[in-house]
């Protein structure tokens, strides 16, 4: 199972927003998109869940080009976790988790005791069962994000997209969310995640791709990928990469922004 | 609200909607009891004799029978569509008229009364013309490209609606004010005083063809209530249900339109009620805001023809009466628009 992008073109109807960009999530892997604001992170991300067509290139799922699918087969392989937001009206979180399994629904059906067990099955895994009768509108932000993200496993998709998944977080849900990604590769399960602190991708990510103005400008492993020049040319400023101790024996690199910033008064 | 508490609310709903239905006979210039009423309905059933006076028979079967009935039927069908377009919009101030039916309606039923049609032909045009400015508002919406599709749908939809509004103030002005005028005046407060049994069995298929969609789709519906974009990424053709759901929604409004003139506030509000009582989930929504609807516009109807010695227009009660219950109901509420 893989999700592939090939020499993909994207953008709003004839605006142009990316080009030629070729990256592949697979089952189990992590794979973690950088770059700045505007450099086309969340168009990318629509088009290869179908939601915009590609202006050009192909986006494949299964081996099968994208626009050969229909909406609900698509759905049943790729699951979205948009921004956690503010919803329009005051479902339970049961209910907002039990919306993932409407692509395996026919058409004028409604959720079964099957479904509801795949939810509760969800909700476990990201442990907020407690929430199942919460109004999704009354609870917090980290709650809400983990709600979705339950939601995305109930759809039983084997690659899941994630549109800033850390946003909006307090530092421990924050944690919390990286964490929940990291268990979720390891059942088996791809994760396509965007992020604007690249110490995330250290903690979670398997590979890493950095967006700049709609080009893909690097692609590889987290220590490899992420260093002082990458960073500089997509962010335009100064960050050290140092490795600290992050336990017994193991060692993580950890972005910290340099140059004028503590480099003024030396 | 647990699910287990449902049940009950509905089949509470339900009692006190028969007992509505039995006041509502029982009240009036012609009261008819409970126990006359039921001989009458079990002699047309079976085909017996019931012994009663024929002119009771008359008031049943071809007076306030289809009064009732034409009451229930669309307090039920403007508040089905009002809850299904408040989903679909994402927005409590949204009613079955927003796409523009009631104002086509209105163009259609005046512009009848102007030409001095019958009352069929005037019906017919309320209804035909209803169809046609969502229709019209819809296609143009289509047309434009590159915006949010709701937000360009409501932007069409109000700006035809002013555009109908403009056609009818235009018409009341040419209008002869000594015998059309009053018509049009009396059309566009809404009335069901001359229901008539032919203008129930007209209407009842049409609520039906708009009802069925809207329950066999109802899960769906839930997810329209998400952003757009989201709702297609759970595997939803959002641009395919939300067309049914308008048409649904059209059909029934305009049918209700049609017989009954402009009755607002019931397609907006009572999905407010039902959605405090049940939660958003359509499945529950849809079946309480029906019984919502029925009862409260048959209650109201009922006052209309009944609390003063003239027929109080229904679009002026349904406002006097449902204003402070849902101001008491908002302040009780534990749960409703977030």
């Amino acid at each position: 199972m893989k999700l592939e992008a090939k020499h993909l073109d994207f953008g709003y109807g004839t605006r142009r927003v990316g080009h030629d960009v070729s990256l592949s999530v697979e089952a189990g892997e992590v794979l973690c998109l950088l770059g700045p604001n505007g450099s086309g992170k969340t168009t990318l991300f629509k088009t290869l869940l179908g939601l915009l067509p590609a202006q050009g290139g192909a986006v494949r799922v299964d081996e099968m080009d994208l626009r050969a699918r229909v909406r609900n087969e698509i759905a049943r392989r790729v699951s979205y976790v948009p921004q956690a937001h503010a919803a329009f009206f005051p479902f339970t979180v049961e209910e907002v988790v039990l919306m993932g399994r409407t692509a395996h629904l026919g058409l004028f059906s409604s959720p079964s005791r099957r479904d509801r067990d795949a939810a509760h099955a969800a909700m476990a895994r990201m442990r907020i069962e407690h929430l199942a009768d919460s109004i999704y509108t009354r609870i917090s932000g980290g709650e809400r994000q983990l709600t979705l993200i339950a939601r995305a496993l109930a759809q039983d998709a084997r690659v899941i997209v994630m549109d800033e998944p850390t946003a909006n977080l307090d530092f421990g849900n924050q944690v919390r969310v990286l964490q929940h990604i990291r268990s979720l590769a390891q059942s088996g399960i791809g994760v396509l995640l965007s992020t604007h602190d690249p110490d995330h991708a250290f903690i979670c990510a398997h590979r890493v791709a950095m967006l700049h103005e709609g080009h893909l400008t690097r692609l590889g492993a987290p220590a490899a990928t992420i260093t002082p020049d990458s960073l500089r040319e997509i962010y335009g400023v100064e960050v050290a990469v140092v490795r600290v101790a992050v336990g017994e024996g193991l060692e993580r690199p950890v972005c910290v922004p340099g140059g004028a910033l503590s480099g003024g008064r030396s | 609200m647990t699910s287990a508490r449902v049940p009950a609310a509905l089949l509470g709903a339900c009692a006190a909607l028969v007992l509505l239905v039995a006041v509502a006979f029982a009240v009036g210039r012609f009261p008819v009891s409970a126990g006359d009423l039921a001989s009458i309905l079990w002699s047309r059933l079976t085909g017996t004799e019931h012994g009663l006076d024929p002119t009771i028979e008359t008031v049943v079967l071809r007076i306030r029978g289809p009064r009732v009935a034409a009451a229930l039927l669309i307090g039920a069908a403007l508040a089905a569509a009002g809850a299904a377009y408040q989903n679909m919009f994402r927005n409590p101030l949204v009613s079955p008229d927003i796409l523009g039916v009631s104002a086509g309606a209105a163009v259609g039923a005046v512009l009848g009364i102007f030409l001095s049609l019958n009352v069929i032909m005037i019906q017919s045009l309320a209804f035909a013309f209803g169809l046609g400015a969502v229709g019209l508002v819809y296609i143009t919406a289509n047309a434009v490209r590159g915006h949010d599709p709701l937000l360009v749908l409501v932007l069409a939809g109000v700006v035809v609606g002013s555009l109908l509004g403009a056609c009818v103030a235009l018409m009341k002005y040419l209008a002869d004010p000594y015998n059309q005028l009053p018509a049009i005046t009396f059309w566009l407060l809404g009335s069901l005083a001359s229901a008539s049994p032919e203008d129930v069995w007209s209407t009842l298929p049409l609520m039906l063809l708009g009802l069925v969609p809207m329950w066999l789709l109802r899960w769906r519906i839930n997810l329209l209530a998400l952003d757009d974009e989201e709702a297609r990424a759970l595997g939803v053709d959002t641009g395919r249900i939300r067309l049914t759901v308008i048409a649904a929604a059209t059909l029934m409004t305009s049918a209700s339109v049609a017989i009954s003139g402009v009755i607002g506030w019931i397609g907006l509000v009572i999905p407010h009620f039902a959605r405090m009582l049940v939660g958003p989930d359509f499945s529950r929504l849809l079946p309480t805001s029906i019984l919502l609807g029925a009862a409260f516009l048959l209650g109201v109807d009922t006052l209309a023809r009944t609390v003063a010695r003239i027929e109080i227009p229904l679009g002026v009660l349904t406002a006097f009466v449902g204003t402070p219950l849902f101001l008491w109901q908002l302040a009780t509420a534990r749960r409703g628009w977030q």
